[in-house]
């Protein structure tokens, strides 16, 4: 239950300002790949795009090619509801729906697309997808609970356990620790690591360490200056990045000493 | 100082650090202060002299309250800039100018609610709840205040036609408006469609309200023939002078709704429709309810506007399609305007002030009701 993403010369626009330029990157199925980079770079546009989240915003729009296990994402008649099922995403600011229960969250998916799914079905769907998330035993009494009662590091596990349900076959996840304590953010670093044997995961993160703790790949982005394109310095092994890097660039980034 | 004080006094452990055997406090932070009774002091001073400045040009309750404050708000600021510095005297001034802005504002509300309920609370029965004007002659008036007995009639049937008429205009109003108001913020994205229906509405806004009238009026009278007069005239009539308000607080309320949210379901797979639906709609509704009740306030005590389109009935008629209706405001004008027994006018005016106090009691049950649906829509908090 999981797909491989090749990003074949993609450009980001916002209207007409290019963001993020030229792109090329094959991500594994069932491996964690982590997006390092100064602020700015277009990391978390780039992330968007994996998703067709991006043309959420007015101006959005890009150029190339988006395959997932070999299907173009962005050729005309693909429906981008069609392909946010398939490929999930986790926020930087964890966002429970404050109007649903625990419960309710985790079956947002399912209930607001007004999916018909049996009472029992959905009890296992929900118990599963909070055991998935790590979530479980410290929510098991209080599924009823609105879902922003829950502490910071909980509402994003929660977010967690919402795209899960779903079953996608890639999950985005965009600085989803950069909100969080240390505690929390070792919480969600480990759930990674068990998403990793049945999803693909994508995380955009500012925090070095977490990279290197997490991803099996990693891509630094990096931007020539204000109002220049993002662009894909390196992308390779996540100990070659952080011990051996070919690019200059990236050794002066990821040892501190950028800037 | 005071640290060592307390050091000198190990047995009173109990006692706060920084105060003096004696218990009065003594910092060096906050020496130059007023002493508490200073400004009931300042107050009573004032009434005194506002009691003796009013009665030099003859003495009269709203003199005196003028003078008072007056006196009190410059005096509190001089002698609070004297003793404390400039900095607190411009706070006291600010202050107490906002209290009495205040009370300013209070004055007409408790002033209406005062007279409202003591004219009107002796013409509230029974038989005015629940009996209609229909038969009611000016001699059974002049007879009733001959006789001494009770008024008789009453405004069960503008109590009829202010619910029925305001409920349509609802029923017409809420879609329209919350249709528009969703286009406006999920799909418009400022375009020009957008931006002219925004300017319409604010139009709209500042429509008189007897020009609705005159519209619906006019509408009917297209369609229907020129004697059309019946409670869905005025009901499209008030709905005209509902719809903006609709509109705009509708709008507010979904733009505060983050997009956050949004992202969050269209990341699920949810559809742009079914987003809005069940998740900004429900996520913004407390607004909206209160929104729309404020909007059912505004336009339930409209007179002109039901005058034109209504008309005005003695009867109890509960179809809007048909026959001319009477309202809780057109039963009021009429009432004191033309008087049921001209030689007679008393229990006219009794009647119109019951129906008024009716009439802001169903205002308030309305806004009660209104943060009701607030609380028990609002989401959810706690654990």
């Amino acid at each position: 239950m999981s797909k491989r993403i090749d990003v074949k010369d993609l450009n980001v626009y916002y209207t007409n300002f290019l963001a993020v330029e030229d792109v090329n990157i094959e991500i594994e199925a069932k491996s964690v790949t982590a997006f390092i980079g100064p602020s700015g770079c277009g990391k978390s546009t780039f992330l968007r795009t994996l998703n067709r989240m991006h043309e959420v915003i007015p101006g959005g729009r890009v150029e190339g090619e988006v395959l997932l296990d070999g299907d173009n994402l962005y050729e005309s008649g693909v429906d981008p509801v069609t392909v946010r099922s398939q490929i999930g995403m986790v926020f930087q600011r964890p966002n429970p729906f404050p109007t649903m229960s625990i419960r309710d969250n985790v079956l947002a998916g399912v209930k607001l697309n007004s999916k018909k799914i049996s009472r029992s079905d959905a009890e296992d769907l929900v118990e599963k997808s909070l055991r998935g998330a790590n979530l479980w035993n410290e929510v098991k009494d209080r599924l009823d609970k609105p879902g922003s009662g829950l502490s910071g590091g909980q509402q994003q596990r929660l977010c967690i356990a919402r795209t899960i349900a779903v079953k996608p076959q890639v999950i985005l996840m965009d600085e989803p620790c950069s909100a969080l304590d240390p505690i929390s953010t070792l919480a969600i670093e480990d759930l990674i690591n068990e998403l990793k044997n049945e999803f693909t995961v994508v995380i955009v993160t500012h925090n070095m360490q977490q990279a290197a703790r997490v991803s099996d790949k990693t891509a630094f982005f990096n931007i020539a200056g204000t109002g220049k394109p993002g662009k894909l310095i390196e992308y390779a092994e996540t100990a070659t990045i952080f011990s051996n890097p070919t690019v200059k660039a990236t050794e002066d980034y990821v040892s501190g000493r950028f800037g | 100082m005071s640290a060592v004080t307390t050091r000198n006094l190990p047995k009173n452990s109990s006692r706060k650090p920084g105060l003096t055997p004696n218990g009065r406090k003594r910092n060096s932070l906050s020496k130059g202060h007023l002493p508490r009774w200073a400004t009931p002091g300042i107050a009573a001073g004032s009434l005194i002299l506002g009691a003796a400045a009013s009665t030099l040009g003859g003495f009269s309750v709203v003199t005196f309250a003028i003078f008072t404050a007056i006196i009190f708000v410059v005096a509190s600021a001089i002698i609070t800039t004297v003793v404390e510095g400039s900095r607190r005297g411009k706070n006291a001034l600010a202050t107490h100018l906002v209290y009495a802005a205040f009370l300013l504002a209070l004055i007409p509300l408790v002033s209406v609610l005062f007279t409202v309920l003591q004219k009107g609370l002796p013409g509230i029965n029974m038989h005015f709840l629940f009996h209609s004007m229909n038969g009611v002659t000016g001699a059974i008036d002049n007879a009733s205040v001959e006789n001494g007995t009770p008024v008789l009639g009453g405004a069960y049937h503008a109590v009829v036609g202010t619910l029925l008429i305001t409920m349509w205009s609802t029923l017409i109003s809420v879609p329209v408006g919350m249709l528009t108001a969703i286009y406006l913020v999920e799909y418009g994205k400022n375009g020009p469609l957008a931006r002219a229906i925004t300017f319409f509405v604010d139009v709209m806004t500042g429509i008189p309200s007897i020009v609705a009238g005159l519209f619906a009026t006019a509408l009917f009278a297209v369609i229907m023939g020129p004697t059309a007069r019946m409670g869905i005239v005025a009901a499209v009539a008030l709905s005209v002078l509902m719809i903006p308000t609709v509109v705009r607080s509708t709008e507010e309320m979904l733009k505060i709704v983050p997009n956050e949210l949004r992202e969050a379901a269209y990341a699920l797979g949810v559809r742009k429709w079914r987003t809005i639906a069940k998740v900004v709609i429900p996520t913004a509704i407390s607004g909206i309810a209160s929104g729309v009740t404020l909007a059912i306030a505004r336009v339930i005590g409209e007179t002109a506007p039901i005058l034109v389109t209504a008309g005005l009935a003695n009867n109890i008629n509960v179809n809007v399609f048909g026959n001319w209706m009477a309202t809780l405001p057109t039963f009021i004008y009429y009432q004191i305007l033309t008087p049921t027994s001209p030689t007679n006018v008393d229990p006219s005016i009794q009647r119109a002030w019951a129906a008024a106090l009716l009439l802001i009691l169903m205002v308030m049950v309305l806004n009660l009701g209104a943060r009701l649906v607030a609380s028990l829509f609002a989401p959810k908090k706690g654990r």
